[in-house]
């Protein structure tokens, strides 16, 4: 502590100028169809891990765009990779993609070199996935 | 029906005939604003207005705080009132914003109820033996400056502009919350868009700076700022200020309330020694004024007798912007001549 006895309080507003938006730049490119969230929550809602955990899809992917990235990482390991919310979502985002692509980021792996599988084939992979479970 | 342009709204503020009411706390951080506007008032504009030794609080500051009870705040002003009622006035004009916002509230509150009103009356009466009339017009001398600024004008031997480049002054006005944000209809231009100070800044040569947090409080704050621990909200909201008034340049702020003249004043220093951050791109800080030093100042007042040097950022850079002639021998004079001891100089915030 100064010697004031008080510091300045940090303000809770987001100033979307200050924010290096490279991050965010590089998971759009990666993952196109997160431009279509409207933030339902509906990804939230069905999520496994955060019946258990406080894993919250939403939240995660709100603080990334705002570039608040402090502990995000470490949230983002609770995620199994179920895939439920890809049933869910209503705009059609890839989030699984988006998890993975999160972590690869914020990890710091190079994802300039590294290519993710194409959101079209996982979606024909889902597709199938799906006939089967139909027919089960 | 009620007008709906902020622009066509005119307040109704008294001609003459003013009964003065002085702030708590303005005459040991600005102490030469409020003898400036008796003497503007008395001498430049020959106007009456009776300055009484008898006043005293107005409780705003407890009363905003939760310290004192509303019915002992209504009875307080009730012997305000009473003293004006003695002296024969009914132009109830107080320096302080905070007061002119207690005087409305408790005015509005005497109208809707009038139980409170006997109330207050009995009350004055069984502690003073005193009674009292309701003022017929109740204005800030914030407003009577703007009444009278185009007859101040002529007799002002400096205009707002840089004698270097001769391009007008940019200014910041900051209004207190409690001059129009309370009611709106108390105010000039009402609560969303205050001329008060707009008004004589462009009447006397100047520019106003619309910067985004311009209507953004001062951090003033009574229970913030008279606690330590909450202290940080409060000088955070002043630098939320200073941070959306940077890039606009400001060459100084002016005020109409004695706590935003106080912080946005003050917390420059804070802000200087926590974060070495100065808002002003030469490391001076940026100067604050009241609106009667400025009047003063342009009428050709000295500014070491309108209390200049007992601000926390010093002027002198705006001095020498307008071309105002100082001696900076007398700055640390007293009334005897003497020279008084010479404060302490910031390492954090450039001094001349």
């Amino acid at each position: 502590m100064n010697k004031f006895g008080f510091s300045i309080s940090q303000g809770r507003q987001i100033n979307y100028d200050e924010i290096k938006s490279d991050k965010l730049d590089k998971l759009l490119e990666l993952v196109p169809s997160y431009k279509w969230c409207i933030g339902c929550g509906g990804c939230t809602a069905s999520c496994s891990a955060g019946g258990f955990t406080d894993f919250n899809i939403r939240r995660i992917h709100t603080a990334f765009q705002r570039g608040q990235y402090d502990g995000l990482e470490e949230k983002l390991k609770s995620c199994m990779l179920c895939g439920k919310c890809l049933l869910v979502c209503p705009r059609g985002v890839n989030l699984r993609s988006l998890i993975i692509n999160m972590r690869r980021i914020l990890a710091g792996v190079d994802v300039v070199t590294w290519r993710p599988p194409r959101e079209d084939r996982i979606d024909k992979q889902l597709a199938k996935q799906n006939e089967k479970n139909k027919r089960i | 029906m009620e007008k709906r342009f902020w622009n066509e709204y005119q307040k109704d503020i008294a001609d003459d005939h003013f009964f003065y009411e002085r702030s708590c706390i303005r005459q040991t951080f600005f102490p030469g604003s409020e003898a400036a506007f008796l003497r503007i008032l008395r001498e430049e504009l020959g106007k009456d207005i009776c300055d009484n030794p008898h006043q005293h609080t107005c409780t705003g500051i407890g009363y905003h705080s939760d310290v004192v009870p509303l019915e002992t705040t209504m009875t307080v002003v009730a012997r305000l009132f009473s003293l004006m009622s003695e002296c024969g006035y009914e132009n109830y004009v107080p320096s302080c914003v905070t007061s002119f916002g207690v005087f409305s509230e408790v005015i509005e509150k005497w109208e809707h109820n009038p139980q409170l009103l006997e109330q207050t009356r009995q009350f004055l009466w069984e502690a003073t033996k005193r009674e009292f009339k309701i003022p017929k017009n109740i204005a800030h001398p914030s407003d009577v400056i703007f009444k009278f600024r185009f007859d101040l004008k002529p007799k002002m031997k400096y205009q707002l502009v840089n004698r270097f480049t001769g391009k007008p002054l940019r200014v910041v006005e900051h209004i207190g919350c409690h001059y129009a944000k309370i009611f709106p209809e108390k105010g000039i231009g009402k609560a969303e868009f205050p001329y008060v100070l707009a008004g004589m800044i462009e009447a006397w040569g100047g520019e106003v700076i619309d910067y985004p947090e311009r209507r953004h409080c001062c951090g003033f704050g009574f229970r913030q700022y008279l606690v330590q621990e909450n202290r940080g909200y409060s000088i955070a909201n002043t630098k939320k200020k200073f941070q959306s008034m940077e890039p606009y340049e400001p060459d100084f702020i002016l005020t109409n309330c004695p706590g935003c003249s106080m912080f946005l004043d003050k917390w420059q220093y804070t802000i200087a020694e926590m974060e070495h951050k100065t808002y002003d791109k030469n490391g001076f800080g940026i100067p604050v004024l009241t609106y009667e030093e400025l009047a003063g100042l342009l009428l050709g007042y000295d500014p070491w007798k309108l209390g200049f040097q007992l601000h926390q950022v010093q002027s002198e850079p705006l001095f020498d912007k307008i071309g105002i002639a100082y001696n900076p021998d007398e700055k640390y004079k007293g009334i005897s001549g003497r020279l008084l001891q010479r404060p302490a100089r910031p390492e954090c915030l450039r001094q001349e």
